[in-house]
């Protein structure tokens, strides 16, 4: 999958090797990259793949209230977690999240990637306005939209009683509080979303655009005809990220509902994190967290697989 | 006449997005700026009738908000170091040197990506717990050190830096370590600069860690601060926002000044990643 190519090949290298001649010499060389690789192995090492593989130790225990590992009981923690209507539920309230954020927050960046693309003078100011939301954190935007969805001096339910719609509990409703946070979600995805299709846009060729305007195509018909299958190597990118992103979002979630009302917010991340650190239920969490990753896998490789027959390549 | 009349409307399209896309940042500015009576009317104002900065002063003393952004800076500042360091020198050794097991250990590397966060945080707190580095900068930086898009950015950027470089300076008698220190790094100045505007906004953005890992107050970074503030004070909104624009500020200006570098090491990750 990844070639590696290196600029100093390795004739040259046992060439010097050879010249330096003494074995002690010899044994530094040879250690030589090891060591320029030992730092970011040992983070590697410490924090991302131990703690992986003892993720997957712990969820096969039961655990007392410290973390300690209290009893083996094998695969237990699945498949009472694939039988708990909490889980199950949680697992639903995910995918509703992704399927809420992620078309709208590609379709909103693609229109802006268009008319950021657009030849006018001060398309720079333009630009950074929309891959601004890039630099906000969840936790700032978060608090930020709390106020705009009150209920009684929030600015959106300001705006829909022009429309005649009656005040909307954002945050109190069954129905609303997973719109509420997936809306912050799609405002935080523009910045990275709209950087990463601008680039894809600057890539297809103007020409083309020329050839299908003497053909008369509208502008739409242009969109739909050149834009969108040229662009579609970028757009699966885009959404595998959003994907991931979605199924990790946390920081919203906490400030914004704490998985209410009624659980109808409650994301896998969110039950992990109410499981191992409000219930000290770290069995069960780990499980989840076993399975959150097993579902990003999954998802990933699916993409990959599928994603390649649609993409059009030049 | 038709074209300008295009060029018209796409001005005015752009200028109703962009008003849309920074709505809630203006939103949040205008309050901060109100007297508590502006904010409670209705209809909902959004220009203040006097800039009053009484908020500002009323959230600082609120929570610690200095002590919180000097927390993050200092442990964005570090993080943003640290991964710059640990990702060339990782970089270096994949595009300098052959070795057993270099495939491997590339592709271990980058499998990293694959493993969420939430995959190993649980096991990552029992170890900082364990360590007793709660309510430590430690616990806050070292397990942030490791960044395999930094190491797979700087390794692109290397590959594109013509070998002739490398001849020059053995020639004049460098050593290895010499020519990447002396050479190599000042050459590769935009890929360094990319990850550090990336390494330096997502740390500084951090939650769910440093949510975890602190607990005591002079402990914690702006984002935790910020949850925090907004907790102690539900209903001053002038204060709550006061508090926001405080913290969002450095990550905008790291931003605005960056955001060439940014872009450029997000597009590069993108279309070659």
């Amino acid at each position: 999958m990844y070639r590696i190519e290196t600029i100093h090949s390795k004739e040259s290298y046992k060439v010097k090797r050879h010249t330096l001649g003494m074995p002690l010499k010899n044994f530094k060389a040879e250690i030589e990259p090891y060591l320029y690789l030992l730092p970011a192995a040992s983070i590697f090492i410490a924090f991302t793949f131990y703690p992986f593989f003892k993720t997957i130790y712990i969820s096969l225990f039961m655990t007392g209230p410290q973390g300690g590992l209290s009893k083996f009981i094998g695969l237990k923690n699945y498949f009472d977690l694939l039988a708990s209507p909490d889980f199950l539920n949680s697992l639903y309230v995910t995918f509703e999240f992704v399927l809420l954020t992620v078309p709208f927050s590609i379709i909103i960046s693609l229109v802006l990637a268009i008319f950021a693309n657009l030849d006018i003078k001060g398309k720079s100011v333009f630009r950074t306005f929309y891959a601004l939301p890039i630099s906000i954190s969840s936790a700032s935007a978060a608090v930020i939209w709390t106020l705009l969805f009150n209920p009684s001096i929030g600015f959106i339910n300001y705006l829909l009683s022009f429309f005649g719609i009656p005040a909307i509990g954002w945050l109190t409703d069954v129905k609303w509080g997973i719109v509420a946070v997936s809306i912050v979600t799609i405002w935080l995805n523009l910045g990275m979303n709209f950087i990463f299709l601008l680039g894809g846009l600057q890539n297809i060729p103007k020409d083309l655009y020329e050839s299908a305007q003497i053909d008369g195509a509208n502008v739409f018909l242009q969109h739909v005809k050149i834009t969108i299958p040229m662009l579609s190597p970028t757009l699966f990118f885009v959404t595998v990220v959003d994907i991931i992103n979605a199924f990790q979002q946390f920081g919203v979630i906490n400030i914004m509902t704490q998985g209410g009302p009624v659980d109808s917010t409650n994301v896998i991340v969110y039950s992990i994190y109410r499981d191992a650190f409000f219930n000290f239920r770290f069995g069960v969490a780990s499980a989840e967290s076993i399975i959150l990753f097993v579902i990003l896998l999954i998802l990933t490789v699916l993409q990959f697989k599928t994603g390649e027959r649609r993409v059009f390549y030049r | 006449m038709r074209k300008s009349i295009r060029i018209l409307i796409v001005y005015i399209v752009n200028v109703i997005l962009a008003g849309i896309i920074l709505f809630p940042l203006i939103y949040a500015l205008m309050i901060s700026l109100m007297k508590p009576e502006d904010i409670f009317q209705y209809p909902p104002k959004i220009i203040p009738t006097s800039l009053y900065l009484g908020n500002y002063v009323e959230a600082l003393k609120s929570v610690p908000i200095l002590r919180f952004i000097l927390n993050s800076f200092i442990v964005s500042s570090v993080v943003t170091v640290g991964q710059i360091v640990t990702a060339s020198l990782a970089a270096y050794a994949f595009t300098y040197y052959d070795f057993k097991g270099k495939n491997l250990i590339f592709l271990m590397f980058l499998s990293t990506m694959m493993i969420p966060g939430e995959a190993t945080i649980i096991a990552n707190y029992l170890t900082i717990r364990s360590l007793n580095w709660i309510d430590t900068y430690k616990a806050l930086i070292i397990p942030n050190l490791g960044t395999a898009l930094g190491i797979f950015l700087m390794r692109q950027f290397f590959l594109t830096i013509p070998k002739d470089y490398y001849e020059a300076a053995a020639i004049d008698g460098a050593t290895k370590f010499q020519f990447f220190v002396k050479v190599l790094l000042p050459l590769s100045r935009p890929a360094i600069g990319s990850l550090a505007i990336y390494s330096f906004l997502m740390t500084w953005n951090q939650y769910m860690w440093p949510l975890l890992v602190t607990n005591r107050d002079e402990m914690r970074t702006v984002q935790i601060g910020i949850s925090m503030l907004q907790m102690a004070e539900s209903q001053s909104f002038g204060l709550i926002m006061a508090g926001v624009i405080m913290i969002i500020i450095p990550s905008l200006v790291a931003f605005i000044v960056g955001q060439k570098q940014l872009i450029e090491g997000l597009s590069a990750g993108a279309l070659k990643g």
